[in-house]
């Protein structure tokens, strides 16, 4: 027998792809959400409805899309409505099981950001901005984050809060009339937090094998609350890999 | 109808004017934004829910003084550098921003096609959007109390699309994803639409959006003119070229080549808009 090697980045994506149950209809941000998605509809939930903004519903494409708008997610999909039709009748209506978005910061509650690091009026670096994020976070019946861990990536408090995770804590999605549950994960390549059901905060409940607590402590900028005992991610099966590896493989130049 | 690119442009689009060129992802109206570049437009308000790369090129070419979108970047790649310099260097001239989210762009544009001053939704509430944005403000409703967001109609100047095809009569016709397309092009005052081809009769494609003559001002016939997007049932997306697009667009010296080549005498992608002879699938 051979031992399977991976990288901390398949890990993520399969952990994340892991997340997504079959039968349920799943907003997709392209990049790493596109490509755990399509690892999960080639695996355990070959019946997960992907939903590309660009108004592709039940798209199931035989790569990995550049864009959200690539041919392919059109070719391949159920149906193809318009830009209002995707975001008005489909996810504020409350169609969406779940929703599953990238960042470029988040906080300790869960709060995203991808609109600029530093100042609005004067931004250090001007990053792309809300696209479908704001109302994807806010409508989905649940939200799932996937992010590379880092000091500058999960800090206190985000610079700009494009979309709203858990805002400052206990009752505030309720209190702005947000109708999901917001983030209920948040799968990095170091491991999985949670929102404490009680305090909202972002909590490790999980760390990848290889990794140690102190090193995603290290690596999150404040003071990160750690579940009791946290669960060892069970390592990517053979059949994973073997079908991301065939989809970024693909997608390669 | 339909006259060549150059012209449509000259007549429909001038200084200062709002200008939105929609097509999600697909059917961008990539060559009508380099005619723009080469006319030499100023003091735009550029409008698209999603900048790309010809809304970089049309930014580094110092052609608009405001952008209003929801998403700017080059998608699958990276950052819009033309972009970034504009906001954060103010080069080559400053650019005003006003951003949403995509669902409150889309409102805007439902609202601008319904006549209607504003648009409604369930959306923003909580995000740092709405503070830097007087565009966004909050309504209750009449009848529920509940507490939503309201968005200003967008009624542009001009809208630009790219479709498959038109017919003598000036009939649009397109399908794929068919994005904003139409809501844009009915919230405008005027509207160009550069197509594959001219056809003697839309024949039926299922999903198609058929924009009536009536509301289009003018077809420019531009085989290739959503090139490097794509154009469904005609040419695909040209990957490699928006993952080229990062080298040239993060220095500014590579980008002045780039424009004098676009903008030159002999200016290399200058699109065949003289001849009127339906060019592409099935000529």
């Amino acid at each position: 027998m051979t031992t399977l090697t991976w990288t901390s980045d398949e890990i993520m994506t399969v952990t994340a792809a892991r997340s997504l149950r079959d039968g349920m209809s799943c907003f997709v941000g392209i990049g790493l959400p596109s490509t755990a998605a399509n690892v999960a509809s080639r695996t355990h939930a070959p019946d997960l409805w992907m939903i590309y903004e660009s108004g592709t519903l039940g798209a199931s494409p035989d790569h990995l899309p550049l864009s959200i708008g690539d041919g392919i997610l059109a070719d391949t999909a159920d149906t193809v409505v318009s830009v209002p039709e995707v975001f008005n009748y489909w996810l504020q209506a409350g169609r969406i099981d779940v929703g599953f978005l990238g960042a470029a910061q988040i906080d300790r509650y869960g709060n995203i950001n991808t609109t600029v690091i530093g100042d609005y009026a004067d931004p250090k670096v001007r990053l792309p901005g809300a696209g479908g994020a704001p109302e994807i976070a806010a409508s989905c019946r649940e939200v799932i984050v996937i992010m590379r861990h880092g000091r500058r990536a999960f800090v206190e408090k985000v610079d700009f809060v494009t979309s709203v995770g858990h805002g400052a804590g206990p009752g505030d999605r309720e209190r702005l009339g947000l109708t999901g549950a917001g983030p209920v994960r948040v799968i990095t390549d170091l491991g999985v937090l949670e929102p404490d059901p009680v305090t909202r905060e972002l909590t490790l409940v999980g760390v990848h094998p290889g990794v140690e607590v102190a090193d995603v402590r290290e690596a999150t900028g404040w003071d990160l609350r750690v579940a009791e005992d946290p669960r060892r991610t069970p390592e990517p099966t053979g059949a994973e890999l073997s079908v991301l590896r065939s989809l970024t493989g693909a997608a390669r130049p | 109808m339909a006259v060549p690119l150059d012209e449509a442009v000259g007549q429909l689009v001038h200084d200062g004017d709002t200008v939105a060129l929609e097509g999600f992802t697909h059917l961008i109206p990539v060559a009508a934004g380099h005619e723009i570049i080469r006319q030499g437009l100023r003091d735009l308000t550029l409008v698209r829910m999603t900048p790309d790369i010809v809304y970089d090129q049309l930014i580094g070419a110092g052609c608009a003084r405001r952008l209003v979108f929801s998403w700017g970047g080059n998608p699958g790649v990276g950052s819009l550098h033309r972009f970034r310099d504009a906001v954060t260097h103010s080069w080559p001239v400053p650019l005003e921003i006003e951003e949403h989210s995509h669902a409150g762009m889309a409102n805007r544009y439902v609202a601008g096609a319904s006549g209607l001053p504003f648009a409604v939704l369930r959306g923003y509430s909580g995000t740092d959007l709405i503070g830097n944005n007087p565009h966004i403000k909050t309504i209750t409703c009449p009848f529920t109390g509940q507490e939503l967001a309201a968005v200003p109609a967008l009624n542009p100047d001009v809208t630009v699309i790219h479709a498959q095809r038109a017919d003598a009569a000036g009939n649009v016709q397109l399908w794929g994803i068919t994005g904003i397309q139409k809501e844009a092009a009915m919230a405008a005052d005027r509207v160009l639409v550069t197509v594959e081809e001219l056809v003697d009769e839309l024949e039926p494609v299922p999903g198609q959006v058929i924009l009536p003559a009536r509301v289009v001002d003018a077809v420019s016939v531009v085989p290739g003119g959503a090139a490097p997007s794509y154009a469904h049932g005609y040419y695909e997306r040209d990957n490699s070229a928006y993952r080229d697009w990062d080298a040239v667009g993060r220095d500014r010296e590579a980008f002045g080549a780039w424009l004098a080549e676009l903008t030159g005498p002999t200016g290399s992608d200058a699109p065949s808009t003289s001849d009127p002879e339906p060019v592409g699938k099935g000529a």
